[in-house]
Order: structure tokens, then sequence, then C-alpha cells
């Protein structure tokens, strides 16, 4: 009888780590979104049970990986063209692609009053260096050039520009005052709704492309409820709310593409 | 503050990882360079040269590169992948045992190198006196070269052992950086920096810096201090 029991008490327990396992997401996730999505991934817990497991990383990385494999089941990128790439590809379940963020793009000054509220600050050389993320991997440092040309200052900037590896390194030299003036992310500057430090000007929308971030459901997910629940959790009022304090935007009206 | 020094569960899966994968790899690499450092050190073939400047590659290629071709060498398209999944082992990116054979792809050169030169300031005198007194070659790779090779070994251990808790480029290419399954210390740093929590960063890096220093101290102290003892 004894035995009986110990082998259905095993049972039941085997049956539910099954299940704990069953609702688990494999989330890829690109790295500038890291600290919202750790927010977000704790509220998706409570509000439904099901457990999302987050991976940060490139978001070029994470399409090699995909194509090579990955057990993602989610995916947030950086931009929207890799995931549309993916979907060609057969690697994302397709009409699943909706944008979840758009990036705000700051010029910011470690300085307090370097940088004005209308970024009159890049029509003379002002600083013998200024930062933007690599403009063929990062889409801010993309968005970083189309300002500049927009404005018609690539010619005066060009010599002056310190290109970082991708945002983040661009945050640390201009966080570091290696470099004097950058173009970050409003996400990177900004702690609850306000520039903490420095001078900053946001960019307004029409000096460059929107810097959409798309997420998708990768093949891997298909059949997973919690991985359909995530996408829909990302819609949520909540987890917008924790976007917007973090300095992105939201589209319009946030449905799938 | 001291709560900090209560590790969570995925930092402490993450240092277990790290333990886990960097034994194996200088387990696994001791027995592989081992007779490779041996071959290296005797013959005379036109290949030993290629040979030797293969097993030096992981020192020259970035390691994002490395673990890219691994990635795709070992993936479902890849010749390896296939091979593997024929085998019946599956496909190996994304798994313990992936970041494993990466693990010792990556640091063949650091196993080999100290082993090898070990072999080589030996000379062949030891083994042509063994061979004399008719022990066979093997009896005398055994109880003459590999004693003699030890101060050698135990470098190549620790090399390569401290060289795997210091990789971050091929066990992210490789492993996917998924909390619980392939998660390493470095990958964790990585993330804290990302989540710009840069206290937990902190913590992990200097942890880190003092581990380091201390394999490196007891590196020098083989290198030193017990040659002169056995002397």
């Amino acid at each position: 009888m004894g035995t009986m029991r110990q082998i259905t008490i095993l049972l039941m327990l085997w049956a539910l780590t099954a299940l704990a396992q069953a609702n688990e997401v494999l989330v890829a996730v690109a790295a500038n979104f890291a600290a919202p999505m750790q927010k977000i991934a704790q509220q998706f817990e409570q509000s439904t049970g099901h457990k999302a497991v987050l991976s940060f990383g490139a978001t070029g990385t994470f399409y090699a990986q995909i194509k090579n494999g990955a057990p993602f089941q989610v995916w947030l990128a950086a931009d929207d063209e890799t995931p549309l790439k993916a979907e060609q590809e057969g690697w994302v379940v397709p009409g699943s692609r909706m944008t979840y963020a758009i990036g705000k793009l700051v010029l910011w000054s470690k300085q307090p009053g370097r940088v004005d509220d209308s970024g009159n600050v890049l029509l003379s050389a002002t600083a013998d260096r200024l930062a933007l993320a690599n403009p063929k991997l990062a889409p801010y440092g993309a968005a970083a050039l189309q300002t500049l040309s927009r404005m018609g200052v690539l010619p005066l900037w060009q010599p002056r520009l310190v290109e970082g590896q991708n945002i983040a390194q661009t945050y640390q030299q201009v966080a570091s005052e290696t470099v004097p003036l950058g173009f970050v992310a409003l996400s990177q500057v900004m702690v609850e709704g306000k520039i903490a430090e420095g001078s900053a000007w946001v960019v307004p929308e029409r000096w460059h492309d929107p810097i959409r971030q798309d997420a998708a459901l990768l093949v891997r997910g298909r059949d997973q409820a919690a991985a359909q629940a995530l996408l829909t959790f990302l819609r949520s009022e909540p987890a917008q709310a924790i976007i917007r304090s973090y300095g992105y935007a939201l589209p319009v009206s946030s449905r799938a593409h | 503050m001291p709560m900090s020094f209560f590790l969570d569960s995925q930092t402490l899966d993450a240092i277990a990882l790290t333990l886990r994968l960097a034994t194996l790899t200088a387990l696994v690499l001791l027995f592989l360079a081992t007779p490779l450092a041996w071959w290296l050190a005797q013959s005379t073939s036109r290949w030993r040269s290629v040979i030797a400047a293969l097993v030096a590659m992981p020192l020259v290629l970035p390691p994002s590169v490395l673990g890219f071709y691994l990635l795709v060498a070992l993936g479902p398209q890849g010749p390896l992948g296939r091979f593997t999944q024929a085998m019946g082992w599956g496909l190996l990116p994304f798994t313990f045992s992936g970041l494993l054979l990466g693990s010792v792809v990556y640091s063949l050169p650091f196993a080999v190198q100290p082993i090898q030169n070990a072999f080589e300031s030996m000379g062949r005198r030891p083994m042509e006196v063994a061979a004399t007194l008719r022990a066979s070659p093997l009896d005398a790779f055994f109880t003459v070269a590999l004693p003699l090779a030890q101060p050698g070994l135990w470098v190549a251990a620790i090399l390569s052992f401290a060289h795997t808790v210091g990789e971050f480029g091929v066990v992210l290419m490789m492993g996917g950086n998924i909390a619980h399954q392939t998660r390493v210390v470095s990958t964790e740093i990585y993330g804290h920096v990302e989540a710009m929590e840069y206290a937990q960063a902190h913590e992990l890096a200097a942890g880190m810096l003092v581990f380091s220093f201390g394999v490196l101290w007891l590196l020098s102290f083989f290198k030193t201090e017990r040659m002169r003892w056995w002397r």
C-alpha cells in the first residue's frame, strides 16, 4: 500500500512538473528591451500563471540562432526588418508579427545645459566628437544619421562621428563623458518618466523613419498557449504602461500587421 | 546591501553551470590534448605543421565567429548537425553538450600547447633509455613520459578551466543564453548590464575577478614553486 502511494505521489509530482514546463515560454528579447521586459514578465506571470523565460541578445544573433534550431518561441526584435525576413523564410508564424514598441531617439549629453531643447547645438560644430550607433547594424544609428542628413548638418559632423558597435556602447561612451554628445535611446536615459541627468533633446519623429520594434510568434511556439498569451499580454494596458514608462512610444493601433 | 549576498536561483544556476562546464571541458581536453600533443611533439610527418596550425586557430578567430560557424555546422542543415541527428544524438546547439563541444574546441590550444612543450622539453633521451630497459612504447609513455610531463598537464588543465569560465562569444552564440539551461556567469553579467542592473553585474564581475586572480596565482605557483620542489 505504502509503495502504491509513493508511486502515485511521484506520478503526480511528475505530472505537475510536466504541466509547469508546458506553461513556460522561451523568449528571445532584444537587449535594449531587457529592463522593461523583465517587469512585463513579472506581471505576465502574476496575471496569467505562465512563466516567461527571457534570453537577451542582439537581433542579428537571434536571427542566426533561430535559423539554426534555437528553441525560442516568441521573439522581441529590435527592428521590424529582421522579423519580416524571418517570416519570409518560414521561421515566423505568418500574421503573428506586431509592433510592440517604437523607439525614441534622443540627443544627449552628460553636461547640464549643453543640449538645448530644439537641437540647435547641432547647427554648428559645438563638439569635437558626436557618438552614434553603427548605422548599418543598429536602427538607432540609422535614425541618427537620417536626422543629421535631413537637418542638413551631416557634412559638418561626418568627420566628428564616433560609431559604437550598438546603442549600449554609444550610451556608455556618452555616459562616461568620453564623448561629449551622442544619439542614444530615450529608454536609456529615462528613469521613472524623466530624463535622469545631463541635458537632452528628444528628436521629433519627422526627422527620421520610425524605429519600430516588432515581436513575432516563432514556429516553435505555434501550438504553445503561453507563447500566444504573452503576445496578447504585450498589448494589454499594464504592459503598455510599462513600455511607455521606459521611454518608448506605442503604435496608434497596436494590432497585428 | 547585505541582501545582495544571497544570490537568486538563476545566478546560482549560472555559477553551477559554469563550474560544471569548465570542469568537464578541462577533463575532456586532458584526454584529447595529451595524445595530440604527444604526436605533435614526436611526429616528423609533413602534416604536423598543418595540424599544429589548425589546433592554434581558436587563438586568432574571434569567439563569436567561431561560435557562429559551430552553430551553422551543428545546426539542422549543417554537416555535423546531420551527423549528430543520424546518430540519434539530436541537435547539439542550445544544449549543455553543445556548450561543452564549443568550449573544448575553443580551449584546445590552451591545453595542447603546455603539454606539447612539456613533452618537447623532456627530449628523446628518457624514452630511449626506457626502450633499452625493454619497456614497450606504450608502457614507456605511461611510466616515463606522462610523469615527466605532469607540470604541463596541470598547467593545461588549469588554463582550459579558466579560459572556459571566461568565455563569452562562443557560449552566447551556441547556447542562446537560456536561463537554467545554457546561461553561464559571463552571459548572466551581459544580461544584467543590458538591463542596467549594474549592482548585480558588478557583484558577479568582482567574483570573476577574484576567481581569475586565484587561478592565475595557482598557475604561477605550479610553474615555479612546484617545479623547484620536484628537483
